[in-house]
């Protein structure tokens, strides 16, 4: 399991950890089940505060990804992914009508659209 | 919520200088940074913490027990750490490790040895042919081999190269695993008590002026820079100090209270001691 923080990110810490176990587990690599890090060892090997370790995983049980169990830890909730996955692509769905609608506007065609997505995507 | 250290309404009054209504609460399994300038009142408050001078009001707490009334029960849980080395210059490792064990009844040699080892302390040499950064962890290596619950230290990273320092805090994060283990450290090394602790305050002649947690800290505070005309259009609520240069501003401030298009970089806790101590206020 990795987590990479960034300190230089404007994203707050608690919250790229957040994002990276909601990432992991949406891709299947945490499955239903298994055991996070403890708070404190996660928080020891990422060199921050025990605060925002806690306040991470607690933003994760509050959304439902995991469970904490006193005294054992915490564990993937048994969360369908794929209703977390449907809800995402309809995210991206509505993103994408913006962005048609926007392009509509100034005339872009689709090739255009496709061409710009794919260099995004790509990252160049 | 149960507390590891608790100070309440603690004041002492000397002549020229007096602590004010001192509030401290550590909680369990936590880190708390202690911070100020030179002859704020830290030393001080350590010093009437450990019940090495009297307070004049207030009172104090260690794990659950009365600072003065109780510290025989809770001395064998109470590891310290100040920035001098006190032991006698003549004696070598094993002749200290030998008077600890006398001392302290949960004085464990094994651990001692582990963490001198770790320390790469040499056994017959004598103390006072160890280096500064030496003399150091010997000190933390005695806080920490009985059966130590909290760590008071006093200045306990200052003179140390980055090295010793960084393997220094890998020691008490590693303290830090047990949640009912908890840390009051005071240091000038900013940057080392922005990495370890989970909180942070702050006191300024005698008085208490900042308390929060690390995050808390730096998601809030920010630095803004703008022309003097646009500085007069913030709020001066959130404006904690600011800096003037020929060319325009620099200002501590909340960082939620700004409305409108500015350059807000982050700001360290160093940034937040010297502007709210130091720097001209509204």
């Amino acid at each position: 399991m990795n987590i990479i923080i960034s300190n230089s990110s404007g994203q707050p810490i608690y919250e790229q950890i957040i994002t990276q176990v909601k990432g992991l587990i949406i891709s299947g690599q945490l499955q239903e089940g298994d055991a996070l890090p403890s708070m404190r060892l996660l928080a020891k090997e990422l060199r921050i505060s025990v605060i925002t370790t806690k306040r991470a995983f607690e933003e994760l049980e509050r959304e439902g990804f995991i469970v904490s169990i006193t005294g054992k830890g915490s564990f993937v909730a048994s969360k369908n992914v794929e209703f977390i996955k449907e809800q995402q692509l309809k995210e991206i769905e509505e993103h994408m009508q913006v962005i048609v609608e926007k392009a509509g506007n100034c005339g872009l065609q689709l090739d255009e659209l496709i061409e710009m997505l794919s260099i995004i995507y790509r990252g160049e | 919520m149960e507390f590891a250290l608790q100070l309440q309404n603690v004041s002492k009054n000397y002549k020229d200088f007096s602590l004010d209504n001192i509030n401290i609460s550590l909680p369990y399994g936590c880190i708390m940074g202690f911070i100020g300038e030179n002859g704020s009142g830290k030393t001080t408050t350590i010093k009437l913490i450990l019940d090495l001078i009297k307070r004049d009001s207030g009172t104090i707490t260690i794990l659950g027990q009365d600072n003065i009334k109780d510290i025989k029960k809770v001395k064998e849980n109470i590891g310290v750490v100040i920035d001098e080395s006190c032991f006698p210059e003549m004696l070598t490792l094993a002749e200290v490790n030998c008077i600890l064990k006398n001392i302290y009844k949960t004085w464990d040699n094994n651990k001692f040895e582990i963490l001198t080892k770790q320390f790469s302390l040499q056994k017959d040499k004598k103390i006072k042919d160890y280096s500064k950064g030496m003399k150091m962890k010997l000190s933390i290596a005695i806080a920490l081999a009985h059966d130590t619950k909290i760590l008071i230290l006093d200045e306990a990273t200052s003179g140390l190269d980055p090295l010793i320092r960084d393997e220094i805090l890998d020691v008490f994060r590693d303290f830090i695993q047990n949640d009912r283990h908890s840390i009051f450290m005071t240091s000038h090394i900013i940057s080392d008590l922005e990495k370890i602790c989970d909180y942070i305050t702050m006191i300024h002649h005698g008085k208490i002026i900042l308390n929060q947690s690390t995050d808390e800290l730096m998601e809030s505070y920010g630095i803004l820079k703008c022309s003097e005309a646009d500085f007069k259009t913030i709020n001066p609520a959130i404006v904690k100090g600011f800096r003037k240069n020929s060319f325009g501003i620099e200002a501590l401030v909340l960082k939620n209270g700004i409305r409108g298009n500015f350059v807000i970089d982050n700001a360290s806790i160093e940034d937040i001691m010297v502007y709210s101590v130091k720097e001209a206020k509204l």
